[in-house]
C-alpha cells in the first residue's frame, strides 16, 4: 500500500512478533540484534503489511468521527446509514461479498528490515484475470504490487498482493 | 549467520494449537487491518454470514514464517509467498511443513528454496507457500 513515511519503531516490531506468536530474540531484544551484527530489532517477513497503520484513509482503520462498518449500536454501522437512505435493511454486508478477499502474498526481500528504517512505498496494479469459482460466479483476481524503499532510496522488499472479488455473494462450505 | 541444508531436509512444527479470538484481535491491532470480518462476532455473523469471526490471512502467513525463520535465520530470507487456501478459525491448531527443494549457488552464495503447507487439526491444507533463504 502506498504510504508516504512508514517508521520502523522497535515498540511496533514487539507487538507484531508478539501477535504472530514469534517471540524471536531478533524481533525483540535489541542486545541479541546488536550481537547479531544488526543496526536493530530485525522486522519480521510479513512486517511490512503494518505500514497500513501508516496509510492516509487506510479503509481497515476506524476514523474518529467517521461512520465505520462494524458493529456497536447495530450490527453494522454502515447498514443503520444504509437503511437510513435506502429505507431497506438489506442484510448482504461486506466481506461475504462485494469486497476482496487476500487470496495470495509474496515477498521479495533486497535487505532486511531493522528498527530504526523509514520507508517510503509505491503500488502499482499488475495482472489481473477471472476464473470460474467452485461455488458459484465469477473470481476476478487482481495484483498490487508495492515497493518499500528505504531512507537512502534503496529498494528492500517487493511485495504482491493478490486480491480476489467474488461477483455475487460466496455460500459458506459447511453452513 | 547461515546453516546449511540438504535437498529433501524438511522441518514440521505446531505452530499454535488452539488459535483464540484474542489473538486475531492483537494481529489486527499490530498489522493495523482492522476488518470487522476478524474482530467483530456481530458483525461476521450477523451482517456478514459467516459462522464466526477468521483469521486473517496474514496472520496465518506471519504464524507460518516461523517455521522459516527458526529453521533457518530472521534475518536470511530473500523470498517468502503464501496462498491463503482455507479460512482459519478460532479454535484451529496449525501445524507448519517445510521442505527444501533445491539449494543452488549464485554469484558465491548458495541458496535454498523451499516449499512449505500449513494444515490445520483436520489435516486440510489452509497456506501452501515457497520461501528462499541464504544458507551456508
Amino acid at each position: 500500500m502506498p504510504v508516504d513515511r512508514f517508521p520502523v519503531e522497535a515498540g511496533h516490531v514487539l507487538l507484531f512478533a508478539r501477535s504472530i506468536g514469534d517471540l524471536n530474540p531478533l524481533y525483540t531484544d535489541p542486545d541479541a540484534a546488536a550481537e547479531a551484527g544488526l543496526d536493530g530489532v530485525v522486522a519480521p517477513p510479513t512486517f511490512v503489511q503494518a505500514s497500513a497503520q501508516f496509510m492516509e484513509g487506510y479503509p481497515l482503520r476506524p476514523e474518529p468521527g467517521k461512520p465505520w462498518f462494524g458493529s456497536g449500536s447495530t450490527p453494522s454501522g454502515l447498514s443503520k446509514a444504509r437503511a437510513a437512505d435506502e429505507g431497506s435493511g438489506s442484510g448482504s454486508g461486506r466481506g461475504g461479498g462485494g469486497t476482496g478477499l487476500h487470496a495470495e502474498q509474496r515477498f521479495e526481500y533486497h535487505r532486511p528490515i531493522v528498527a530504526g528504517d523509514v520507508l517510503t512505498s509505491t503500488t502499482r496494479t499488475g495482472e489481473s484475470w477471472t476464473k470460474q469459482g467452485r461455488r458459484g460466479g465469477n473470481l476476478r483476481f487482481t495484483e498490487l504490487i508495492t515497493e518499500y524503499r528505504d531512507q537512502n532510496g534503496d529498494l528492500v522488499v517487493t511485495a504482491t498482493g493478490v486480491s480476489v472479488a467474488t461477483e455475487r455473494v460466496v455460500e459458506q462450505e459447511g453452513s | 549467520m547461515t546453516v546449511s541444508v540438504e535437498v529433501g531436509e524438511t522441518r514440521e512444527e505446531v505452530l499454535v494449537d488452539d488459535l483464540t479470538r484474542t489473538q486475531i484481535v492483537q494481529y489486527a491491532g499490530a498489522s493495523g487491518d482492522y476488518n470487522p470480518l476478524h474482530t467483530d462476532e456481530v458483525f461476521a455473523t450477523k451482517v456478514a454470514g459467516y459462522p464466526t469471526v477468521f483469521a486473517h490471512g496474514m496472520l496465518t502467513m506471519g504464524i507460518t514464517g516461523r517455521l522459516i525463520t527458526d529453521w533457518l535465520g530472521a534475518a536470511n530470507l530473500t523470498a517468502y509467498g503464501a496462498r491463503f487456501v482455507a479460512q482459519v478459525w478460532p479454535g484451529d491448531a496449525l501445524t507448519a511443513t517445510a521442505t527444501v527443494d533445491a539449494v543452488r549457488e549464485e554469484d558465491g552464495q548458495r541458496y535454498a528454496d523451499l516449499s512449505i503447507v500449513t494444515r490445520n487439526q483436520r489435516g486440510e491444507k489452509v497456506l501452501t507457500g515457497t520461501a528462499t533463504a541464504r544458507v551456508g
